[in-house]
Formats: structure tokens, sequence, C-alpha cells
């Protein structure tokens, strides 16, 4: 009985279900255009899921996923800059939804942390090791 | 700098290591039991909604653009579809704000218009107007990262709020308070 209702939930639709529909044109269709198609791959693997939030939208097969993969390749093919729809999407979801930090008034402490903490150290073996010379 | 010998740290520098280590964990250990918002919020609070026109996804009602979003009444933008769960249990929300003289629009999302029809009638229609968007295009317009999301927006087609998941029912009063809000 155990193994059966195991088997059975295997083969069970997920409690928020999917859409009918099929997937959008270009969910899983690459750009006839090899370089143009390059650039929407390079956008999509530094976009986050949003469902999935582990992964880009490259990864994932959630459809919201598929959806928003299917609008960048058009707009790429229609020849909209990679950088612009990157824009675009922070704008609506923040800066959650682009796995390529950008410095602003809250993140560059990230970037000049490494900066300062270099700048430190070398100020301390200067002290420490240039005495002898001086 | 008064230390006379470097040689000799002070007592407190001596101990300084230990504090920050303990300030570390005391950080990693506050990360740890704040659960984790999983929520994405959307950026264009505030902000008006973009041009958009979506056709009718039902005979009885018809299709949604941004004209008819900012035609000088608060609305509320729900975004569901027939193949969503939570959105049949937000169903009697939607229909209690209807009848609190809540102008409830909807776009459905990625739908089979005989699944709509089919949900519609099983738990009621409490929209004016249904838009169908197949490629989830509002949804990336607007900021929203799922079913079921509502979005109040003024009479002006500015967003004012957004609700992430289903409307329960002790929420319909607040969802009410910021229609009438933004009619202000």
């Amino acid at each position: 009985m155990k193994r059966l209702i195991l088997a059975l939930a295997l083969f069970s639709v997920p409690l928020l279900a999917n859409s009918p529909l099929p997937s959008a044109p270009y969910a899983y269709v690459q750009l006839e255009n090899p370089s143009k198609e390059a650039e929407a791959q390079a956008l999509m693997q530094s976009i986050r899921c949003l469902q999935c939030q582990g992964q880009s939208i490259a990864d994932s097969d959630a459809q919201i996923a598929g959806d928003l993969r299917n609008q960048i390749r058009l707009r790429i093919k229609q020849g909209e800059e990679p950088e612009a729809i990157r824009a675009w999407l922070i704008e609506r979801y923040g800066d959650y939804v682009s796995y390529a930090p950008r410095i602003n008034s809250r993140t560059w402490p990230l970037f000049a942390a490494p900066v300062l903490l270099l700048g430190f150290a070398a100020f301390m073996l200067r002290r420490r090791f240039g005495k002898g010379e001086a | 700098m008064s230390e006379q010998k470097p040689a000799v740290p002070s007592r407190w520098a001596l101990w300084l290591p230990l504090v920050l280590f303990g300030a570390f964990v005391a950080l990693v250990l506050y990360g740890l039991q704040r659960p984790a918002e999983r929520d994405v919020r959307s950026a264009m609070i505030g902000k008006p909604l973009p041009q958009f026109s979506l056709r009718a996804a039902t005979d009885d009602r018809p299709g949604l653009s941004f004209a008819d979003m900012a035609d000088g009444k608060p609305k509320l933008l729900n975004i569901f579809a027939s193949w969503c769960i939570p959105c049949a249990v937000e169903a009697p929300q939607l229909a209690q704000l209807r009848a609190q003289g809540i102008d409830v629009v909807g776009v459905a999302i990625r739908d089979k218009p005989d699944d709509l029809k089919a949900f519609l009638l099983r738990h009621g229609n409490p929209f004016s107007r249904i838009g169908a968007d197949d490629v989830s295009a509002i949804q990336f317009a607007v900021g929203s990262s799922g079913v079921p999301e509502s979005f109040v927006i003024d009479g002006k087609g500015t967003i004012r709020y957004q609700h992430i998941g289903e409307i329960r029912a002790d929420q319909v009063e607040m969802i009410v308070k910021k229609v009438r809000e933004a009619g202000q």
C-alpha cells in the first residue's frame, strides 16, 4: 500500500500546477542569427529566475523563465542592446534580478572594502619591513 | 600612538580578534534566525503602468489596455490564471471586493479560453474586464513574479500598491482601504 501511494505521489500534479499552454515561441528555440543568440545567452545567464531564485533564467524550466527568455530573444532580435534590457528589468524588479552587481549607493562598500584592505595591508607591511631601510 | 614598545600589544588589542570573531558569529546567527524574504517585490510602485493592450480573454468581458486603466477611477488589477490553485482560494475575496464597489480588472496568464470559462463559472467572475496574456508580458512590465498578484492602480494609471500571493479573508479591508486611498 505504502509503495502504491509513493508511486502515485510520483506521478501526481504539483500543487501550484502549470499552464497547459505550449511554451512561448523563443522559450526553447534559439535565435536564427548565432551572434544575436550568443548575446541573448550571455544576458539570460546573468538574469535571475523569479520563481526558482537560485537559478538563472537560462537554467530554469519555470514557465515564467521561459516567457522571459522569449521576451529577451525577441527584443535582441529586434536590435535592442542586452544591457538596456538588463536595465529595464532592474527598473522593474530591483538589483536582485541581475547577477551582475552594479556599483551604487548601497553596493559601493563591497567594491571599496577590498581596495581599502589592500591599501591598509600595504601600509602596515611598509611600516614593518620598511623600517630597516629608513 | 602612545604605544612605546610595539612588540607588546596592549590588553584590549589582545582581545580584539576574539571580540571581532564573536561579533561575526552573532551576525551569522542573526541572519539564520531571520526568515528570508522569498518574494521579489516590484520596483514599480509609484510609477505609471507601461503602455499595454491585451485582447479579451472571454466572450463576455472586454480586453484590457492602458487607456482602460487610466480612466480616472482607481482599480484593482488582479493577475491570475485558471491553472493556479491559490487563485481559486482568492476568488471569494475578490467577490467581496466587488460587492464593496471596488472595480476589479483581471489579466489571465497563459490560459486556455475553455479552462478560463470553467474557472469563472465555478468560482465566480468579479472582473469588469479580462485581458489575455499568453507570454507573461504584463508581469514583466509591472515587475510581477507570479500568480496571483494584485496591484492597486489609481485613476491616472499609477501603480500604488502590490499584493503578492492570494488576498486572504482578513486582508480584504486592507485592500479596500488601499484602493480608496488611491482614489483620493
